[in-house]
């Protein structure tokens, strides 16, 4: 049924960039690169929003501004960065009538979703009740299919919701979570939860793990200490290696300049590294004696004569 | 007439409850000795004067007593403030790698290239971090708490203070403030600490002089360097990212200019911004705590525990050097990133011994080879525990 309703919304929006490329190798790569992965996934893994909830049969959950209890379809932005969804469709189609969609209003600030943030929108039918009211509607005794494009009319993600007792939810296992589970139990994980995490998550699970594992930390000293010794070891290799290489080709190169002018160059080079070696002496020597850092503040004047002050010059006839 | 003075005197009462006076404690009073003493270092002992001013007087700053209930918004903790949007930088964490650009931009790597055997020493004096680590993990602090305590160890201000910003935003005044202090007091702890664990015999060591390393290895290395630690360690991308980038300005010889920029006007900037931030940071309520008594205790450990493992290991590592490769252990304190004055210390403590042993340009190798060390120890703190 899916690939039934993705033929069809392929005749409705731009078609998905993933097959009938031209020849060329670029291309070929460019497909083989990325094509393959955007084109029969239930889900594009480059898109930052995507369908996280959905309950279709609402009894005593959630409520809209208006008191009223109406079927949601969450989405979440799985970024950490933020994401307007103006100009994203949500379509439902329960094999009756045409795929509705709806597009998302733009010039509404709430569009934009935060990082790591959900955003949720009411399956009622009623887009005149607000940005988040939708065209759509979830039918209660009916598998309905659910998808979201972005505002390039790429499908971005799908998901056939199953029908659901009253107020149980189809919902990804965490948000984000490949995952899907039917949710609306009394533990913790089974939790319906409109406008939240999927997850509630109580406790730093990588500290608690830590904490009884590693309660002295010698795990992680002799672990973080490989990893540090190991990457500076492979830098000490490669730049031994290159140093290696710089020096034979300088050898090369010397031994070249040899045979042409009879160690000239050479000399003078050598005369030069000495030159070097006796600034930094001298700089060293100051440095430690603190040479020119302490003035005595006192300024002495040679006095020497010269044709500006000789006496004989400075009188008048 | 009554009514008049009655009026008066009731505005100098409203006006009293504003002072500094009517405000101020004990801590207040405590923490602006503190901020004195800071100042003092850094005039009249020349410790550090580029941190400890900044810091000494934002201390100052940060504990000026007010009237914290009247709304004034002049603290460092309350939304909008002054000084509270310059403090972004140090919780959003992006003063430390703009400082690491800085640094990039002013370090010469050719020491480390030359010899690169050098870089060893300062991975292993990263275990003054960890060691620091699990003492704090004994003394109750959480892991989180105890990798950015630990991170003190690393003699790394920025790095002290983005590790911190991440892991344990509560404690990151006192963790700044104690890297920041126990970096300028490397001078004092240090030597001690190598005499003890050397030989007479092993300071008069010599070592031989680096080669010259061409143009084109130095400008391969902050490209090598970025592309191997960044992948090994990616949550370290912010800090080594833009030490290689500042490095690379400075190396690839066309942007003067922007490296000029980078190691001059830029890193003085975010000094200021952050050395006084960091110290208004340091209110008295926040401060002065028993948890920031005991990591002022922990910094010092780590600083202990960090040069004895960078000599220790020299040490080690001559066993199985040939002899005319060996080391001279003295230059071991300096694979902790206090650039330069661990190397310094290694010159200054060689040249007590032997007054023609020049170490300064030996030491240079680990020193930097620390900074390299402790951000990519950061990044592991911060994949493990964030």
């Amino acid at each position: 049924m899916r690939n039934i309703i993705h033929k069809m919304m392929r005749r409705v929006f731009t078609p998905l960039p993933c097959g009938g490329a031209g020849g060329g190798s670029f291309l070929l790569l460019l497909i083989l690169l990325s094509g393959f992965t955007s084109c029969n996934k239930q889900e594009d893994e480059t898109s930052k929003v995507v369908l996280n909830e959905a309950l279709s049969l609402n009894k005593r959950n959630f409520q809209d501004d208006y008191g009223v209890h109406n079927a949601w379809i969450e989405v979440f932005n799985k970024s950490y960065g933020t994401v307007d969804i103006a100009g994203y469709k949500l379509a439902v189609y329960n094999g009756v009538g045409d795929t509705v969609f709806y597009n998302v209003p733009k010039g509404d600030v709430l569009t934009k979703i935060k990082p790591r943030q959900h955003a949720l929108f009411w399956a009622d039918g009623e887009p005149n009740r607000g940005t988040f009211h939708t065209t759509c509607t979830l039918d209660t005794a009916r598998i309905n299919w659910v998808g979201l494009y972005d505002n390039g009319g790429k499908l971005i993600d799908q998901i056939e919701v199953p029908v659901l007792e009253a107020d149980h939810s189809y919902a990804r296992v965490d948000d984000a979570n490949p995952e899907w589970v039917v949710k609306g139990g009394d533990e913790a994980s089974s939790y319906v939860t409109p406008s939240t995490n999927n997850m509630t998550i109580e406790k730093n699970v990588k500290q608690e793990k830590f904490a009884e594992q590693d309660p002295a930390g010698i795990g992680m000293a002799i672990t973080a200490m490989l990893v540090v010794f190991s990457g500076l070891i492979i830098l000490y290799v490669l730049f031994r290696l290159l140093g290696l290489g710089m020096q034979s080709k300088k050898s090369t190169e010397t031994s070249k300049t040899e045979t042409m002018t009879e160690n000239q160059p050479v000399a003078k080079a050598e005369s030069k590294e000495g030159e070097v070696y006796a600034a930094i002496a001298m700089a060293l020597h100051e440095e430690m004696n603190n040479v020119h850092d302490i003035e005595s503040g006192v300024l002495t004047i040679t006095r020497r004569t010269s044709a500006w002050n000789a006496k004989h010059l400075m009188l008048r006839k | 007439m009554g009514e008049f003075i009655q009026f008066l005197t009731n505005n100098l009462a409203d006006f009293w409850t504003y002072t500094g006076f009517a405000n101020a404690t004990t801590g207040h009073l405590i923490m602006i000795l503190v901020g004195l003493f800071f100042i003092y270092l850094a005039v009249a002992k020349e410790f550090e004067p580029m941190l400890l001013i900044p810091i000494g007087f934002g201390i100052l700053i940060g504990n000026i007593p007010f009237n914290t209930e009247a709304g004034l918004q002049v603290g460092i903790y309350e939304e909008g403030s002054v000084l509270n949007i310059l403090y972004q930088g140090v919780t959003s964490g992006w003063y430390p790698p703009l400082i690491f650009l800085g640094i990039g931009a002013m370090t010469d790597f050719s020491a480390l290239i030359s010899n690169p055997k050098l870089l060893l020493i300062g991975a292993a004096a990263q275990f003054g971090i960890f060691g620091a680590y699990m003492i704090a993990l004994e003394l109750g602090f959480t892991p989180s708490q105890a990798g950015a305590i630990g991170i003190i160890g690393g003699a790394d201000g920025p790095t002290a203070i983005f590790l911190s910003s991440k892991l344990a935003p509560n404690l990151m005044g006192a963790i700044a403030v104690s890297a920041y202090s126990y970096m300028a007091l490397v001078p004092v702890i240090q030597p001690p600490i190598m005499r003890l664990l050397t030989t007479k015999k092993e300071r008069l060591m010599r070592m031989p002089a680096p080669r010259k390393v061409s143009h084109t290895e130095k400008v391969i290395f902050p490209i090598v360097g970025l592309l191997l630690t960044c992948f090994l360690v990616p949550s370290g991308l912010p800090l080594l990212g833009m030490l290689f980038f500042g490095n690379l300005l400075k190396e690839s010889g066309v942007t003067r200019r922007l490296a000029e920029t980078a190691r001059g006007p830029l890193i003085d900037t975010i000094t200021i911004l952050l050395g006084v931030t960091v110290g208004a940071s340091t209110q008295a309520s926040e401060f002065l705590t028993v948890d920031s008594i005991l990591i002022f205790g922990l910094g010092a450990l780590s600083f202990v525990i960090a040069t004895a493992s960078g000599v220790l290991f020299v040490k080690l590592f001559n066993l199985i050097l040939p002899k005319h490769k060996r080391i001279n252990p003295l230059i071991g304190n300096a694979g902790v990133s206090a650039v330069p004055d661990s190397a310094r210390i290694s010159q200054t403590v060689g040249l007590e011994y032997d007054p023609t042993n020049y170490l300064l340009m030996h030491a240079m190798g680990p020193n930097v080879a620390g900074v390299i060390g402790s951000a990519v120890a950061a990044g592991i703190l911060l994949g493990f525990l964030m």
